[in-house]
């Protein structure tokens, strides 16, 4: 039998690996057709709405819910004494603290779920809201971290006073939450001591928001007849879940049917459980009605998980060369009224301890201290891999303020510190073993792409105009050059409340020669149903169009740790690989028996089976599914699916090259990112189209953080940013415009040597918009200035600086 | 985000609009494109039992450009003040300013007499209308009278409109000063201003005002009259004094007194170029 196609045809046809494949999710996104926890409506839907302090510390003395019950259409309100005897007025966290559901006897941040309303409709919830009356009595307050460890601050958490441990090791004070030691103390201090040059800088990472455009919520639904939870909701880790509930809840694992539909960007925001979820489920099993609980955006900017807020100290040694020689790290994480954060169990400051960053330091020091303030709870990874953005943005900052110390360029300073291409796999001096990388090709690629050495004489051009007050306008030039660690993890020490981070995909093959397959992620605007499709395609030769992905139902899916910390392609995306070839496998067997020949003398083409050495003689796939569902194989079982669980040996290490050159208006503290150019380098490259989108995103929410956003509090503890007026979100018209670029240096331990990409642009772009507005200053002597570098804070630098005459 | 309930009135004519106005008192406003009050009332911090739609209501719309002034119906919409040809020819700095106001989806929805009325001091056509020496037309239940719009407004959110009032329309004297500018220097799209200076400038002639440095729209006279006579640097002087920012997420008072300066000196550097 003769082909028709050619080899090239048969491999573009399947639009497997390296295709930039349409996003298939779009056809009913971009026509309306979504389907969101907000679209769900049942019969008989009940709706839940929150009362929330209106202060940050307050006992609360009393809740009258004698008004709101009078509310036509309220059914009922809760308090933290009605769900007390469920033993559901507190919930676990997910860093081995609890929280309050609903306010017991105290509120410790603004905007904290104090009763929840239940009513028959959205209009009805949101009077009984109005119409309880809550008495309180406020308590001092404390915003500042440092201020909340003094020793006559204020308890914040009477619940746990006078502790001397806590879930992870010994507390210091009654507003210490953990003491998180990584590296060698002693011999980064005698490296310090030694060191021709030591730079110091407090480095600053302010608390913001992941603010998805679709905010939390749920609907759950208590079926009394057959006993059965079915909880939809805007869940990062539906499975994680569903354990969770199960666990707090007493209903069995098996009772409990968790979905994520659709979701609207998550960005670690949706990783946490939430009161709502809580008491809506409560609300459903004492109503026997479907109840639906969806925040609205200033209830998920007040009160959802936030992230970074980290204060880190830092110290850098050095020769008068350049070389590193130590780096020393003291960070105080304000946490807020809880300790909320998703890290893995023994990672209290998630992966902070990669801030040795791309760099050869041959010794390290790391400690970070927890501590409770009268904010939200959270910390989450937002678009990062736990608090890898927070490191990056350190070292970043603590390169450039090395490099005005040794008065050199920052990009020589980077290049003569990288790790060399050769030293790989390797093993830092806080205890990562990095799996791959090519650091100098990047560096050498982006700063030729920008040209790097003519920008620099024109910003030397542009100072001397400025001096000469021919110009109001300075330029910029930041760099940056990030090393991540994402895909957690191994299981051996990645786990979250003892589930260990695994993932998942089962694959089943159609007798026709099409697909289904299901994962334990869950994309959020990833775009998994494109590109773990293309997976497939590549692996067993089925055109990805011919593949359905299904995820986000706990009762299909095969168990999975979720979509956060760019685990989704080294984990899941391992694990897709992983039972694709087993289906591969057995495919071999069937076209072995079809072609009449002994298993290994067929080998894979493409798209088939072949005889060694007579590639006419082949069996497709499409034929070879038929045939496993239809013809009696001697030795071999009926069908053809596989499922794999795949635990990963190691983290996975992309990293990037960025590099922003901006206009900086010193008089108004305006500016205009003229350039921004990304290398990321991801190792093997699935869908070239959507890495390109999740680098604009991602840097686009970078340009955000750096230039803007920010969850701001006064001294009582309010919110001063719960709107979208003062928390910014770009649009389109503020949105700079990316140039990508990449290298390949694919994971040797990756089933397909993908590392992920989705945070990379978020961990790199900010501290590369950043050093972009230092390095315009740093001719007037400016080392170190806070984000975000809004208007009136850059106009700040200047007039620090003497620059407003 | 969720309003409390009211009831919604849909009158055919302003005389029946005034007569809801008269028999709701202060539980009623008049809503026009919304896109400030219905914001207030899902924080619930507008409290009124009845909304008053002034849509059906024909004639209250429209630019008529006539001999000398310019009449704009206070429903007309801020992307009508943008698309219309002869009124970018008569007042060019109305559609210079109208394209700064929020987003494309809002100048859609929102109206100019709704911005005027409503005595916010993030607005930016007040300062505008100052700046223009603008007249409002207020219709009550004993007639209409004429409002400057150098005298309309009092403080925030107060402004010369009587509870029983409805502003109909605003009336431009067609400027003969051939230098105009509206600068804004705002943190991104749909924001309010940091600071905005509106700067009219011809023979002998300025006028300047400028949006959200106080809690009214401020027109300086003196700042007019140093410009008119040429004085940049006591114009700025001048409009400086007058103004009295904020702190706001937008940053200190120290900074928006800064840049409120810069800005006004853009903007006159701007209706000089024009002007020449």
């Amino acid at each position: 039998m003769k082909d028709e196609i050619t080899p090239e045809d048969r491999v573009a046809n399947l639009k497997g690996m390296g295709s930039s494949r349409k996003r298939v999710e779009d056809v009913r996104f971009t026509q309306g057709k979504g389907n969101y926890v907000d679209d769900i409506k049942l019969d008989g839907m009940l709706f839940g709405d929150f009362v929330r302090s209106p202060y940050a510390h307050a006992r609360v003395k009393s809740v009258n819910k004698e008004a709101a019950l009078a509310v036509p259409g309220v059914l009922a309100v809760l308090t933290a004494e009605d769900l007390e005897p469920l033993g559901l007025h507190w919930m676990p966290t997910l860093a081995g603290d609890k929280q309050m559901v609903l306010a017991d006897g105290k509120v410790l941040f603004q905007g904290q779920e104090v009763a929840y309303v239940v009513a028959t409709d959205r209009y009805a919830a949101a009077d009984g809201v109005e119409a309880v009356v809550v008495e309180y009595e406020e308590l001092p307050v404390v915003v500042d971290p440092f201020k909340a460890l003094e020793p006559d601050a204020p308890i914040l958490r009477e619940d746990i006073k006078d502790r001397t441990e806590g879930a992870h090791g010994p507390v210091r004070h009654n507003n210490h939450i953990f003491t998180w030691e990584q590296g060698d103390k002693d011999a980064t201090e005698a490296a310090l001591a030694e060191a021709d040059v030591v730079a110091e800088e407090m480095i600053y990472y302010h608390r913001t928001h992941p603010c998805p455009l679709e905010t939390c919520g749920c609907v759950a639904s208590m079926d009394k007849v057959t006993g059965k939870l079915t909880l939809w909701g805007t869940f990062q880790a539906p499975h994680a879940i569903r354990t969770v509930v199960s666990l707090i809840s007493g209903i069995a694992e098996h009772n409990i049917r968790v979905i994520s539909p659709d979701i609207g960007g998550g960005f670690g925001n949706k990783v946490g459980a939430y009161a709502g979820y809580v008491c809506s489920v409560v609300a459903s099993i004492v109503t026997g009605k479907p109840v639906k609980w969806v925040e609205d955006r200033m209830e998920n900017l007040m009160s959802t998980a936030f992230a970074r807020d980290y204060w880190m100290k830092g110290r850098i040694a050095a020769t008068k060369e350049g070389k590193i020689t130590g780096l020393w790290c003291h960070t105080t994480a304000d946490h807020g009224g809880f300790d909320a954060c998703a890290d893995p169990t023994k990672f209290p400051a998630g992966f902070m301890n990669i801030c040795t960053g791309s760099y050869d330091i041959p010794t390290a020091y790391l400690a970070v201290d927890g501590v409770y303030t009268n904010k939200a709870p959270g910390g989450v990874a937002y678009r990062c891999s736990f608090r890898v953005t927070e490191a990056a943005y350190f070292i970043e900052r603590m390169i450039e303020v090395l490099a005005i110390k040794l008065n050199m360029d920052a990009a020589e300073l980077r290049r003569i510190n990288f790790i060399r291409k050769d030293q790989f796999p390797y093993q830092s001096a806080l205890g990562w073993e990095y799996d791959s990388g090519d650091y100098h090709t990047a560096w050498e690629k982006a700063l030729d792409a920008v040209g790097y050495d003519a920008l620099r004489a024109e910003q030397a051009q542009r100072l001397e105009d400025f001096k000469a007050g021919k110009t109001r306008k300075l330029i910029g030039i930041g760099l940056t050059h990030f090393t991540e660690i994402v895909g957690a993890g191994p299981v051996k020490n990645c786990d979250i409340l003892g589930l260990g981070m695994f993932d998942s995909c089962e694959i089943r093959i159609h007798p026709t020669g099409s697909a289904i397959a299901r994962l334990g992620t869950i994309s959020q605007g990833q775009g998994h149903a494109t590109t773990f499709a293309q997976i497939i395609a590549s692996e067993i030769g089925l055109p990805a169009d011919d593949i359905t992905l299904e995820e986000g139902d706990t009762d299909t899916a095969p168990y999975g740790l979720g979509t956060y910390g760019s685990r989704s392609t080294p984990v899941a995306g391992a694990a897709t690989a992983m039972a694709a070839r087993k289906i591969r496998a057995k495919a071999q067997m069937i076209a072995a028996y079809l072609l009449e020949v002994h298993d290994d003398d067929v080998e894979w083409d493409v798209d088939r089976f072949a005889v060694k050495g007579a590639p006419e003689r082949f069996k497709t796939m499409k034929e070879i599914a038929f045939a496993a569902y239809n013809q009696a194989i001697p030795g071999l079982e009926p069908g053809l699916e596989a499922v794999s669980y795949y635990d990963p040996p190691n983290m996975t290490y992309p990293f990037g090259a960025y590099i922003c050159v901006m206009e900086i208006d010193v008089d108004t503290g305006e500016t205009e990112v003229r350039s921004f150019y990304a290398l990321d380098d991801c190792g093997t490259r699935i869908n070239p189209m959507i890495i390109d989108g999740q680098i604009h995103g991602g840097a686009t929410e970078g340009y955000a953080i750096a230039m803007g956003q920010e969850i701001a509090y006064d001294e009582m503890g309010n919110n001063k940013s719960a709107t979208l007026m003062d928390f910014f979100l770009p649009t389109a018209w503020e949105t700079p415009t990316y140039t990508t670029d990449f290298t390949v240096t694919p994971s040797p331990h990756h089933p397909i040597g993908a590392k992920g990409v989705g945070e990379s642009p978020n961990v790199g772009s900010v501290p590369c918009f950043s050093n972009a507005v230092h390095d315009a200053f740093r001719p007037f002597g400016l080392v170190q200035s806070h984000m975000p570098h809004d208007h009136w804070r850059i106009w700040k630098i200047a007039r620090d600086l003497g620059l407003h005459g | 985000m969720i309003p409390a309930g009211f009831e919604y009135h849909r009158p055919a004519d302003i005389a029946s609009a005034i007569a809801l106005l008269q028999q709701h008192g202060d539980e009623a406003r008049v809503i026009a494109g919304g896109h400030s009050l219905i914001p207030m009332m899902k924080l619930r911090m507008a409290d009124l039992s009845h909304l008053v739609d002034l849509q059906g209501i024909s004639g209250l719309s429209g630019i008529t450009i006539g001999e000398g002034s310019v009449s704009i119906g206070a429903m007309t919409t801020q992307n009508a003040l943008i698309t219309d040809a002869a009124l970018a020819e008569a007042v060019p700095i109305l559609r210079e300013a109208a394209l700064q106001i929020a987003d494309p989806q809002v100048r859609y929805l929102g109206t100019v007499g709704g911005n005027v009325a409503n005595g916010d001091p993030g607005n930016d056509m007040p300062g505008l209308m100052q700046c223009l020496d603008a007249t409002y037309t207020l219709v009550g239940p004993d007639g209409e009278r004429q409002v400057a719009a150098r005298d309309f407004y009092e403080a925030a959110y107060f402004t010369a409109r009587e509870d029983e009032e409805i502003l109909t329309a605003i009336t431009i004297p067609i400027p003969a000063a051939k230098g105009y500018a509206y600068v804004k220097q705002k943190r991104k799209i749909g924001d309010y201003a940091t600071a905005a200076a509106a700067v009219l400038l011809g023979e002998g002639f300025a006028s300047v005002a400028m949006t959200n440095l106080a809690d009214t729209p401020v027109h300086s006279d003196a700042a007019s009259a140093a410009l008119a006579e040429g004085d940049v640097e006591g114009c700025v002087r001048e409009a400086l004094q007058a103004i009295d920012p904020q702190e706001d997420m937008r940053g200190p008072i120290a900074f928006k007194k800064h840049v409120a300066g810069v800005i006004l000196r853009r903007a006159i550097t701007k209706a000089q170029e024009r002007a020449a």
